[in-house]
C-alpha cells in the first residue's frame, strides 16, 4: 500500500529483489521459521490518514481539562511555569530534534555545545563542580545520586528525609533494594522541616547518604548547613534534592556543602506534559566526576587547532565498561536539558531572580489570605517557598470537587499520598497567578469550606 | 561555518531575553540565612542573541530531516511532524500529573490504547508504560525477573548475555545486583547453544537477548532456547532494540519470551532528540503481571482509571509519575497512522532497504555473516585495516565529508572493525543508491589514497578531535571570573 512514510514502489521492489537475487520480499525472511510467524493480520484497526489522526486524537484531546484552561494551584513536584517563547522555538529546530546522540562529534558540534552550556548552567546554578548531560528525571536523578554515594563509600545504607517526594523515596527504593542496600525513611518534625535529632539517630558509620529536599515535598525551607553538618560527622555525603527556580533565590547545595546535588528541571520551561518527558539533573564535587552516571561533554581541540566539544570520560559508561559500567543509562533527556537551557539563557540571573521572588511573594500573599479563611490552618511552621500545606475544618476532597467547578485546581491532596492526612492540602501559586486569581482562589474556597460544613 | 561562541561569551550585564509583569502582590522576603550570597553567573543576553546562537548550533547539528542517517541498532527512521503537532496540543501538553481522573481521560485512554497495541504487536500479556528509556526498561523487567524468583523463595545470582549484546544490558543486570556470564556467539552470528548449555543452571535468572540479534540474524532457536531456560525456571528477556524487523510478522510472545522492552524512539518513529527523551514500555508474559511498577492504568464502565493500590507484589516505581507520556503519546499516533495493516509493512520495508544495501556494498567489504539480514547488517573494513591501514573509523569519519551520517562503529565487540548499518524503511530506492556510491568510492580511496580516509573529515566544522585530551584534561564546564575585590 503506498503510504507517505513508506517510499518503496513496486517498480522498486522489483528492481531491488533483483540485485538482491530473490523472488519476493518475504523470502527475505525465510530464516524465521514457519511457527514463529505470526501467520495473520495484526488484531488492530487499519491505518489512519492525518487528517484522521488529527481528528482522532483531537478528540482524545479534547477529553482533557488541562491547566491552560483552568486556574491551577498543583504543584508537588510538577510547576507551572510561564515558557519563554524562544523555547518552543528553538526546540523546533529539526536539526536538534531529529538527531541522535552525538556519537559522530564533528557534525553534532551543535548539541555538543548545547550540553556543554547546560552542563555549566547547573554547575552554576547548584554551585557545585560538575554535572553531567542529564538524567531521566527527578526521581531516577535522586536513585542514582544515592547509588553513587553508596560507590563513593563502599556504605550500603541510605537515609532519607521524608521531606523527600513519596514517589521519589519510592523510586530510590526500588533500584536500592536488589543491591541490599537499606533505605531508611525519618519523619519530619511537626514544624515541616526535617527533624534533625531523629536523623542524627539513624546516621552512623556504614551510612552512604542523607538525602533530602528543598523546597521540601510539603512545601517547607531545610537547612542545608545544619543537615550537611550532621552528615559529614559520621562520614556520609550529603544528597540535596533542589528545584531550580528556587535557586534563584536560596543558597545553592555547594555553598552549604552537598556532595551531590540532584533534581527535576522541569520547572525550566519544560511542559508538564502528564509528567514526562522531563529532565533529571546531577552535579557533583569534582572529587566525585569519575563516579558520575551517564553522558558528559567536555572541550578538546581538533586537528585544525579549533576549540571542539566531544562526548568524554566514557569509560564510566555502558558501552565501554559494560557490568562494570557507573549505570546503565544510555538514551537520556537531552532534548529536555536543551530546554532548560534556553530558559536559563533567556532568563538570566536576573530574570530567574525575578521568576523566584514572584513566585514566593504570591505564595505568601494567598497563604495570608487563605489562613484567614475561618478553620483553615497553616499546620507547619517553617519557612516556605511558592508551595505550603493548608489544613481544611473539612475533607479535602469534596472542597477540591467544589473548587474544581469553579474552574480551579485547588491543590494536590495529601491523602493522596497518606490516609492520616484527608483534610490537607497542598498548595502552588508560581509567577503565573494573577493577585486577581489569588483573591478568587480565597473566596471560593471559604465558600466552598461553608458548603461543605 | 565559523565557531560559534559559548553563550556565556555573548554575555553582556544589562540585556535580558526576556520579562515579567510587575509584581501586582506585596514583595515577599526570605530569611536571611536561606539566602543565595550571590546571583548564579547565567548569561545576559538579547532575545535576538539568543535565538540566533541557538540556531546556529542547531546549523551545527545533523539530524534526519537533513541527513540520511544509517545509524546500526538506532532506527533512525522518519519523524513525522503529525506527532509533534499532536503532541504539542494543549490538551495533551498542559496536563498536570496529579489532575483528578475525570479531568484526564483522554489522556488514561491514549495509555490504555496504546497498552493493547503494543500487547497485540508483541504477543505480550501485559504492559507497563513507566520506563523512560530502553535501558530503564531492561532493568525495571529485571527488577520484575528478582521478584518473581524470590517468591518462589529462589535467589538465582545470575544474567547472561550473548557476546553480541549491548551494554545496556549487562551494566542493566549489575544494577539489578546479578552478576554477569557471556555466552559466545557461533560463527553464523547465532547465540552458541553448545556453550549456553554448559553455563545453565539453576543458578540463572535470565538471559537477555535481542532478536533479530545486534549483528541482523534472526535467532532461528529461540523456542529451543527458551525451553532450555524454562527447564530451570530461567526467564528468556527480549530486547525490542530490532523490533522494527520483524513488527506485525513475528512476536516475541509467541518465541517463548517472558519479558521485554520497546524503544518507541526506535520502531515507533518517536525522535531522539539528540540523545533523548525516549520511551521504554515493557511487555511480560501473565506470571510476571503481578511484579509489574504502578500505577497501572485501567478502565472500567465510569471510565479509565490510575491504579495504584491492590498489587502487593509490584516492584514499586522506576520513576515519578506515569512514563514519558508525551513520547507515548507520539509512538501511539505514528502507530495508528501504520494500522495494523501497515505496520507489517514497515518490516518489509526496513528488511528490504538493508538487503539491498547489503547487496550494494557486500563486494567491497567482508560482510561476516553472509549475504543476507534482517532489518540491519554488519560490515567489517578487517581488511582494508590490514591491506591499507585504514579503520572502520577512518571510513565512518570519510563518510561525514559526504553528507552522511556514519554507521555505528566498533559494536558489536564480535566484528573487529564493525561498521553496523541500518537504513529504515522510510529511506527511498535512490538515497540508497546515493549512499551506496559514496561508500563504494570510499572503498576505492581506501586502496589507492587512504590517507584522505585517515585525514577525513575536512568538510565539517571541525576536524578530528583529540579525544585523549578531553579525557586527560576534563574541561566540563564554563568558570565564571571570581568577581572584583570589593
Ligand atoms: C540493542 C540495544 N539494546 C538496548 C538499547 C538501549 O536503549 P536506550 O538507549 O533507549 O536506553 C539500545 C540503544 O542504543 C540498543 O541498540
Amino acid at each position: 500500500m503506498p503510504h507517505p512514510y513508506l517510499p518503496l514502489t513496486d517498480h522498486d521492489r522489483a528492481a531491488m529483489l533483483k540485485a538482491i537475487g530473490e523472488p519476493a520480499v518475504d523470502s527475505l525472511f525465510d530464516s524465521i521459521p514457519p511457527d514463529l510467524r505470526l501467520g495473520r493480520p495484526l488484531a488492530l484497526p487499519g491505518h489512519l490518514s492525518e487528517m484522521e489522526l488529527a481528528r482522532e486524537f483531537g478528540r482524545m484531546a479534547g477529553a482533557n481539562r488541562p491547566v491552560s484552561s483552568l486556574e491551577s494551584y498543583l504543584g508537588a513536584g510538577a510547576y507551572e511555569h510561564y515558557a519563554p517563547s524562544v523555547v518552543r522555538h528553538v526546540l523546533g529546530r529539526s536539526e536538534f530534534y531529529t538527531s541522535y546522540t552525538p556519537y559522530q562529534p564533528e557534525l553534532t558540534q551543535g548539541m555538543l555545545q548545547a550540553i556543554w552550556e547546560y552542563q555549566s548552567m547547573v554547575c552554576l546554578l547548584t554551585g557545585m563542580d560538575v554535572s553531567n548531560a542529564s538524567l531521566y528525571e527527578g526521581g531516577h536523578a535522586l536513585a542514582e545520586s544515592c547509588l553513587m554515594a553508596c560507590a563513593a563509600t563502599g556504605r550500603k545504607k541510605v537515609v532519607l528525609a521524608e521531606g523527600l517526594h513519596p514517589e521519589y523515596r519510592q523510586v530510590v527504593k526500588t533500584y536500592a533494594g536488589p543491591q541490599g542496600i537499606q533505605v531508611v525513611e525519618v519523619p519530619q518534625a511537626a514544624s515541616g522541616a526535617a527533624d534533625l535529632k531523629a536523623l542524627e539517630a539513624h546516621l552512623d558509620q556504614d551510612c552512604a547518604a542523607l538525602a533530602f529536599m528543598n523546597p521540601n515535598f510539603f512545601g517547607c525551607l531545610e537547612s542545608g548547613a545544619d543537615l550537611a553538618g550532621l552528615a559529614h560527622s559520621k562520614g556520609a555525603l550529603l544528597v540535596a534534592c533542589v528545584e531550580p527556580v528556587s535557586l534563584g533565590l536560596l543558597a545553592p547545595p555547594g555553598d552549604f556543602g552537598a556532595d551531590i546535588a540532584c533534581g527535576e528541571g522541569q520547572p525550566l520551561g519544560i511542559p508538564l506534559s502528564f509528567g514526562g518527558p522531563w529532565v533529571g539533573f546531577i552535579a557533583c564535587r569534582q572529587a566525585l566526576v569519575r563516579r558520575m552516571p551517564g553522558r558528559i561533554a567536555g572541550i578538546t581541540d581538533d586537528n585544525r587547532g579549533q576549540r571542539a566539544f566531544v562526548l568524554t570520560l566514557q569509560t564510566r559508561e555502558q558501552h565501554i565498561r559494560r557490568e562494570k559500567a557507573t549505570s546503565n543509562i544510555c538514551t537520556n533527556q537531552t532534548l529536555l536539558a536543551l530546554a532548560a537551557t534556553v530558559t536559563l539563557s533567556a532568563l538570566g540571573p536576573v530574570g530567574l531572580q525575578e521568576v523566584a521572588t514572584q513566585c514566593l511573594s504570591k505564595a505568601h500573599y494567598l497563604a495570608g489570605l487563605v489562613s484567614r479563611v475561618p478553620g483553615v490552618e497553616l499546620p507547619h511552621a517553617a519557612p516556605f517557598f511558592c508551595e505550603f500545606t493548608l489544613r481544611l475544618p473539612v475533607e479535602s476532597a469534596g472542597v477540591c470537587r467544589a473548587m474544581r467547578g469553579q474552574g480551579i485546581l485547588a491543590g494536590v491532596e495529601l491523602s493522596r499520598f497518606d490516609k492520616a492526612r484527608p483534610r490537607d492540602l497542598l498548595v502552588c501559586a508560581t509567577e503565573t497567578k494573577t493577585r486577581a486569581q489569588l483573591d478568587r482562589y480565597a473566596e471560593v474556597l471559604a465558600r466552598a469550606i461553608k458548603e461543605a460544613a | 561555518m565559523s565557531s560559534e561562541p559559548l553563550i556565556f561569551e555573548l554575555s553582556s550585564p544589562g540585556r535580558r531575553a526576556f520579562d515579567l509583569p510587575a509584581l501586582d502582590v506585596p514583595e515577599a522576603t526570605l530569611p536571611g540565612a536561606l539566602r543565595r550570597g550571590r546571583a548564579p553567573e547565567l548569561p545576559e543576553v538579547s532575545q535576538l542573541d539568543l535565538v540566533r546562537h541557538f540556531t546556529h548550533l542547531s546549523q551545527r547539528n545533523m539530524g534526519i530531516d537533513t541527513n540520511f542517517y544509517p545509524l546500526g541498532s538506532c532506527t533512525m527512521k522518519y519523524n513525522p511532524k503529525v506527532n509533534e503537532d499532536v503532541a504539542a496540543l494543549p490538551g495533551f501538553a498542559n496536563l498536570h500529573p496529579y489532575q483528578s481522573g475525570d479531568t484526564v481521560q483522554g489522556a488514561l485512554e491514549v495509555m490504555f490504547e496504546l497498552e493493547r497495541w503494543l500487547a497485540e504487536i508483541s504477543g505480550m500479556d501485559a504492559i507497563s508504560l513507566q520506563p523512560t528509556a530502553g535501558s530503564q526498561g531492561e532493568l525495571t523487567a529485571l527488577f520484575v525477573c528478582r521478584a518473581y524468583h524470590e517468591k518462589k523463595g529462589r535467589r538465582p545470582r545470575k544474567v547472561l548475555v550473548p557476546d553480541s549484546s549491548h551494554g545496556t544490558n549487562p551494566a542493566s543486570a549489575a544494577l539489578c545486583g546479578y552478576e554477569v556470564e557471556t555466552v559466545k556467539s557461533d560463527d553464523k552470528g547465532h547465540v552458541d547453544l553448545e556453550d549456553l548449555k554448559a553455563r545453565l543452571s539453576p543458578d540463572v535468572a535470565c538471559l537477555m537477548m535481542t532478536n533479530p540479534n545486534t549483528v541482523g540474524v534472526f535467532e532461528k532457536d529461540v523456542r529451543a532456547i527458551a525451553a532450555m531456560l524454562h527447564a530451570v525456571d530461567a526467564q528468556l528477556y527480549y530486547d525490542g532494540a530490532n523490533l522494527n524487523a520483524i513488527c506485525g510478522l513475528a512476536r516475541p510472545g509467541d518465541m517463548g519470551c517472558d519479558m521485554m522492552h520497546f524503544n518507541l524512539h526506535k520502531t515507533f518513529s518517536t525522535p531522539h532528540g539528540g540523545g533523548g527523551p525516549g520511551a521504554g514500555p515493557i511487555g511480560v508474559k501473565e506470571h510476571l503481571r503481578p511484579f509489574l511498577p504502578v500505577p497501572r492504568v485501567e478502565k472500567d464502565a465510569s471510565g479509565y482509571h490510575l491504579k495504584e493500590e491492590g498489587f502487593p507484589e509490584s516492584i514499586g516505581r522506576v520513576r515519578c509519575f506515569y512514563g514519558n507520556f508525551g513520547l507515548l503519546l507520539r509512538g501511539l499516533v505514528y502507530m495508528r497512522a501504520l494500522g495494523g495493516d501497515g505496520l507489517p509493512e514497515v518490516a518489509r520495508g526496513a528488511v528490504l532497504n538493508a538487503n539491498y544495501l547489503l547487496a550494494l556494498l557486500k563486494d567491497r567489504f567482508e560482510a561476516p555473516y553472509g549475504d543476507r539480514c534482517m532489518h540491519e547488517f554488519v560490515l567489517s573494513a578487517s581488511r582494508q585495516k590490514r591491506e591499507n591501514g585504514v579503520s572502520a573509523l577512518d571510513f565512518a569519519k570519510r563518510l561525514l565529508d559526504f553528507g552522511y551520517h556514519a554507521p555505528t562503529v566498533y559494536f558489536p565487540l564480535i566484528v573487529p572493525e564493525a561498521l553496523m548499518v541500518e537504513p529504515t524503511e522510510t529511506e527511498s530506492k535512490e538515497t540508497l543508491d546515493a549512499f551506496a556510491e559514496v561508500l563504494r568510492g570510499i572503498a576505492r580511496e581506501a586502496v589507492e589514497t587512504p590517507e584522505l580516509l585517515r585525514q577525513a573529515p575536512v568538510n565539517t566544522v571541525v576536524g578530528r578531535l583529540d579525544e585523549g585530551k578531553a579525557a586527560r584534561q576534563p574541561n566540563l564546564r564554563w568558570t565564571p571570573c571570581p568577581p572584583p575585590p570589593a
